[in-house]
């Protein structure tokens, strides 16, 4: 049988279904309900990875969350590669593939073991600190060396093939943890009616009870958790999800689960299943069934493979009917560790003894373990072990009875593996998560959740009883106290009853000590996937780290992927013990969210690719698209860039657009300027307050132009407003700035002016706006409407409404080119209807179409600023040459006002908005290049503003550019010098920003 | 993440609906032409950070988009109460 290390009969798995599945590519065959740990471990696989500094060999440790070893590679297919996969929970499948994800090249022959042991020494905790540190321009290539040789699981290369999804969850009571105090939990409450949610990281309900021999209600474990769960399962008001790890306990008792759906099935997930889903719970009250984790005794060469958790063996052998070696040595602390000499024993392998740390242990497995012929060695431990791959032998001694050192002489037993037990320390990692600190409790020896402001509640082995009839109580105190929170009625429970076992005093011990001190002992190991030692933290305390945070972060304990699960509690012992002082006054170190790593995929569940981000689109689109438009994201909008013509560049295309504009007509869809719809008898007013300029006599029928500023009297935002009757305007605010404006009406409405009659409505998405520019634009118009848009009756700055294309249209004649200009708004979903009628007219005009740079390029050209671009939250409107539009005279201090009279912003040598123009004509600066007046200064050079917009104009046959020069309005005519990054210096002259028709004929025509 | 009570919508919401709009209880001066840089300084970049409770103005973003106050102890991140504009605390610092 190649499954050396299977039994015959036992445990969870199915015998019946082998499954064959391959390891570092090597094929071997386990059975249906293994993990891919139980069956490494059923094949004799005793190698898993190698660690990360000093490269040694290690195996499995653990059986659950808590392994810090065996970390996987899984995946088939480059698609379906996942990094750090712990194999004590991962399920195994039919072709399944998996290798080890540290050792180079490879587990069995390590080149960086060699240098491991050599450099041993020569790496002391703070190592990364002080080795890499200088140069720091080096610190990249560090890192790819460090992760290469130490490895830590890889990426897939290609894109995953699965899908993953959310669910917003909400319910009474949320139980975390489906041991026996979380189902009576959940039973408890479930019966009394309320809703509840019970989640478990394992596949299977039951907790540590499938990996025990109890009784509880005078049957096996097992059958009682299967008809709870039965029960659960059937009640509507339940949802029960098993393969669910609770990765995060947020405020307001907001929790969120990382469900594995069909990892356990296949490589990838089988018929479009949903390979994992991310529950984001909203729970009223919160149990917390999270149980303990066995405490590993640190020792010398303590991950020697062999050197396991006792109740890790007890697991493997009655869950999984695996018993990981022949001839077992226990080292303990308590009397609990026990039960696996006595599995090991009843497996029918060989127990060489059990080393109990206490003088006099007596309870009853104690007796039970006399009674089975095993050697009990009282007042003795483990300080060494033998074997490099496998442990061979270890060495034991007696120690002192506050286990500080040895006193006996060093005996040596043979044996392959040794199962440790330092006692059992609550899992409070999601009680810390809330920002509770752990509390010490000496009579358990262990951390258990300190004070909270969530509406949260413990039961079983996280309160640190660790018995299965204290956890069956416990949790249904839990459940029954959640039903009396909720205002929900008691439920009629009977607590089912476990066997009680008498038990003696544990002792409290961590560090196991050696002939030699702790700096010269062989490695005693603290946290294995970090390699941090017992010696190393002693370092880092000699060394002044007095902190356990500290200490933590120089040692780099409890950084891994594991959390610091095993190690952390005994690194703060050895530190406290070495501070001489308890471990309460050493303190903790708490944990973060997530408890076990989450796949991505399923952070992101549908949110990706073209559901990542809304996309808005104009009703214009379509004929954009058809028309070979491309495209610019603004803001969440995608709006034509430009159109280009087959063959064309983008200059090409950019050129023709704005010459045809100036010649004849150009067209623009301008659909996403944002568009609030303002009402209400005093809404003229609020128009005063927020805008720098007046509007107090705006009649109906005109439209002006206001610059919006913030109480620091910088411009956020400009836009068009149109009075479109006496107590009702249209505001036009930037493409990208709408929602932010309108939130910022609201707000000064509600908190400081809320005596003021006014409302606000976003009618961005409720018009389609067209923008027809060019000397021939009211001919076209004309063409499409009956109603008057002469010179005479419709003039520059009015508005009026029109019938255009047969459809009701709002026209407004304002012009963001310097052109004559209409812009035609019509309902939304008559859009594409009028657009396409302007097309059929405009042809003979040569109609042209253009996007967003070539609107840039004409308004550039004609000086308008736009913000955001030449603006960036630091200029007044004054900076800007534009203190036409303010008003200081108006009765009510505006927005800004008072803001722009501060001491900085009259200075005389502000940066203020020019025109530059290149001495060489064809020379286009790069937008952002920092200006200099004297461009022999030496570096580093005073720079007096830089370029905001800048662009080559088809129309005036040279570059235009604006910037920001210090105190440029009154220099203009003089020098000033670009130096750019390719080493030009480029001359240019400081100008206008009006580089065409300064005086605005071209649209009074 | 919080689970806030709108006074508007009379309903606890995802704090993904809400937006902080700072420090509640600043009133714009109501002649700022007569202030001093320093009072106009106070009022515009001056706020409080407390450990503790702390009165701080919430909007109801993609809801009723209507503002309200918030009083909420920064070290347990509870809500304390809400309360509308123009409203004052009842929970505050002693």
């Amino acid at each position: 049988m190649s499954q050396k290390n299977r039994l015959q009969s036992g445990g969870r798995i199915d015998r019946s279904k082998p499954l064959t599945f391959t390891y570092n590519g090597k094929q071997y065959e386990g059975f249906a309900g293994d993990t891919l740990a139980s069956a490494l471990l059923a094949n004799g696989v005793d190698l898993v990875g190698r660690s990360f500094k000093y490269s040694r060999p290690r195996g499995i440790v653990a059986a659950g969350a808590e392994e810090p070893n065996a970390i996987m590679q899984l995946g088939a297919t480059e698609a379906t590669q996942v990094p750090n996969v712990r194999a004590t929970q991962q399920e195994l499948f039919s072709g399944l593939v998996s290798g080890s994800t540290n050792g180079w090249p490879n587990v069995d022959m390590d080149i960086m073991g060699l240098v491991g042991k050599l450099g041993g020494k020569m790496m002391p905790p703070g190592f990364y600190y002080k080795t890499f540190m200088y140069p720091q321009s080096m610190w990249e290539t560090y890192e790819k060396v460090i992760r290469q040789a130490a490895g830590l699981g890889r990426s897939p290369k290609e894109y995953d093939v699965d899908i993953y999804d959310k669910m917003n969850q909400h319910c009474d009571l949320m139980v975390v943890g489906a041991g026996p105090a979380g189902l009576m939990a959940a039973l408890t409450a479930a019966r009394g009616g309320a809703r509840v949610i019970i989640a478990d990281e394992q596949n299977e309900f039951g907790g540590n009870l499938l990996s025990s021999k109890e009784t509880v209600d005078g049957k096996a474990a097992a059958a009682w958790v299967a008809s709870v769960t039965k029960e659960l399962e059937a009640n509507e008001n339940v949802i029960v999800l098993p393969r669910s790890t609770v990765n995060g306990y947020h405020d307001h008792n907001f929790l969120t689960i990382h469900q594995r759906m069909t990892e356990h099935l296949a490589d990838r997930a089988p018929n479009g299943q949903i390979r994992a889903r991310y529950h984001r719970v909203r729970a009223k009250w919160v149990v917390l069934a999270t149980g303990a984790h066995e405490r590993p005794l640190v020792f010398a060469n303590n991950d020697v493979p062999g050197v396991m958790l006792a109740g890790a063996v007890s697991t493997y052998i009655n869950r999984y009917g695996v018993v990981p070696g022949n001839e077992l040595v226990l080292m303990t602390t308590n009397d609990n560790a026990y039960r696996t000499a006595l599995d090991w024993h009843d497996a029918g392998r060989k127990v060489q003894a059990i080393v109990d740390t206490r003088k006099n242990p007596t309870g009853a497995l104690v007796e039970a373990a006399r009674e089975r012929g095993i050697t009990v060695m009282a007042g003795s431990a483990v300080i060494d072990v033998q074997g490099s791959k496998r442990v061979s032998g270890v060495s034991v001694a007696s120690i002192s009875e506050d286990g500080s050192k040895v006193t006996g002489s060093v005996k040596k037993l043979s044996a392959d593996t040794v199962a440790s037990s330092g006692g059992w320390s609550p899992v409070v990692h999601l009680s810390c998560h809330t920002g509770s600190r752990p509390q010490w409790n000496d009579e358990i020896i262990g951390f258990v959740p300190g004070k909270t402001v969530q509406k949260q509640l413990i039961a079983g082995a996280v309160s640190g009883n660790f018995t299965t009839s204290g956890a069956l109580e416990q949790g249904h105190q839990a459940g029954a106290e959640a039903l009396e929170k909720l205002g929900l009625k008691a439920a009629d429970v009977a607590v089912p009853a476990a066997a009680e076992v008498k038990e003696s005093k544990p002792m409290a011990l961590f560090h196991i000590p050696h002939t030699k001190p702790t700096s010269q002992a062989p490695k005693q190991f603290v946290d294995y996937q970090n390699d941090v030692t017992a010696s190393g933290i002693e370092l880092a305390c000699r060394e002044g780290f007095e902190s356990i945070e500290h200490v933590k972060r120089y040692t780099a304990m409890g950084f891994g992927t594991d959390q610091g699960k095993l190690g952390n509690i005994n690194g703060m012992a050895i530190a406290a013990k070495f501070l001489n002082q308890s471990i309460p006054e050493t303190g903790t170190t708490i944990f973060r969210p997530n408890y076990t790593p989450i796949t991505f995929g399923a952070i992101a569940g549908r949110d990706c690719k073209e559901l990542f981000d809304p996309e808005r689109y104009s009703a214009m689109h379509k004929w954009h698209l058809e028309n070979g438009a491309k495209f610019e994201d603004v803001g969440q909008w995608k709006r034509p860039w430009y159109f280009p013509k087959a063959g064309e560049s983008m200059q090409e295309a950019l050129n023709r657009e704005c010459l045809a504009t100036r010649e004849s007509i150009g067209i623009l869809d301008a659909s996403t300027l944002g568009k609030i719809d303002i009402q209400g008898k005093d809404a003229r007013e609020f128009l005063g307050r927020v805008y720098a300029n007046a509007w107090a006599k705006l009649p109906v029928g005109r439209c002006r132009y206001g610059l919006m500023l913030k109480e620091d009297g910088m411009v956020f935002d400009d836009g068009v407003t149109s009075c479109l009757g006496e107590n009702h305007f249209l505001m036009t605010t930037t493409s990208g700035g709408a929602a932010t404006v309108l939130n910022w009406l609201e707000f000064y409405h509600q908190t400081e002016w809320p005596e003021l009659e006014v409302y606000f409505t976003s009618v961005t998405d409720h018009w389609a706006t067209m923008t027809i520019s060019g000397p021939n634009s009211r001919k076209l118009l004309e063409e499409l409407t009956d109603d008057d848009v002469s010179k005479e009756n419709f003039k520059f700055m009015d508005w009026k409404p029109a019938t255009v294309a047969g459809v009701p249209a709002r026209v407004f004649r304002i012009s963001f080119t310097g052109e004559l200009s209409f812009e035609i708004n019509v309902q939304a979903n008559y859009g594409l209807h009028v657009w396409e009628k302007l097309f059929e007219h405009g042809a003979k005009y040569n109609l042209t179409p253009y996007g967003t740079e070539t609107m840039h390029i004409l308004r550039a050209e004609k000086g308008f600023i736009i913000a955001g671009q030449d603006t960036d939250g630091s200029v007044h409107p004054y900076d800007l040459g534009m203190g036409w539009a303010v008003s200081m005279n108006k009765p009510f201090s505006f927005i800004g006002k008072r803001g722009m009279q501060r001491e900085d912003c009259v200075r005389a040598d502000r940066k203020q908005m020019v025109g530059i123009k290149t001495i060489d004509p064809n020379i286009v600066l790069p937008e952002g290049a920092q200006g200099v007046f004297d461009p022999t200064a030496s570096i580093p050079m005073p720079m007096v503003g830089h370029v905001t917009s800048s662009y080559w104009s088809a129309n005036l046959g040279r570059s235009v550019a604006l910037a920001f020069v210090k105190g440029g309005l009154d220099k203009m005519g003089e020098k000033v010098y670009y130096p750019l990054v390719d080493g030009r210096m480029v001359e240019a002259e400081i100008c206008s920003p009006i580089f065409l028709d300064p005086k605005g004929e071209r649209q009074n025509v | 993440m919080f689970y806030i009570y709108c006074p508007y919508c009379g309903e606890h919401r995802e704090e993904e609906e809400f937006h902080n709009h700072g420090q509640a209880h600043i009133e714009r001066p109501l002649d700022p032409d007569s202030c001093t840089d320093e009072e106009w300084g106070n009022y515009m970049f001056f706020r409080k950070n407390p450990k503790g409770l702390h009165h701080e103005i919430w909007v109801h973003a993609v809801g009723c988009r209507k503002f309200f106050n918030v009083t909420r102890d920064t070290v347990t991140y509870e809500i304390k109460e809400v309360y509308k504009m123009g409203e004052q605390p009842k929970v505050v610092a002693k």
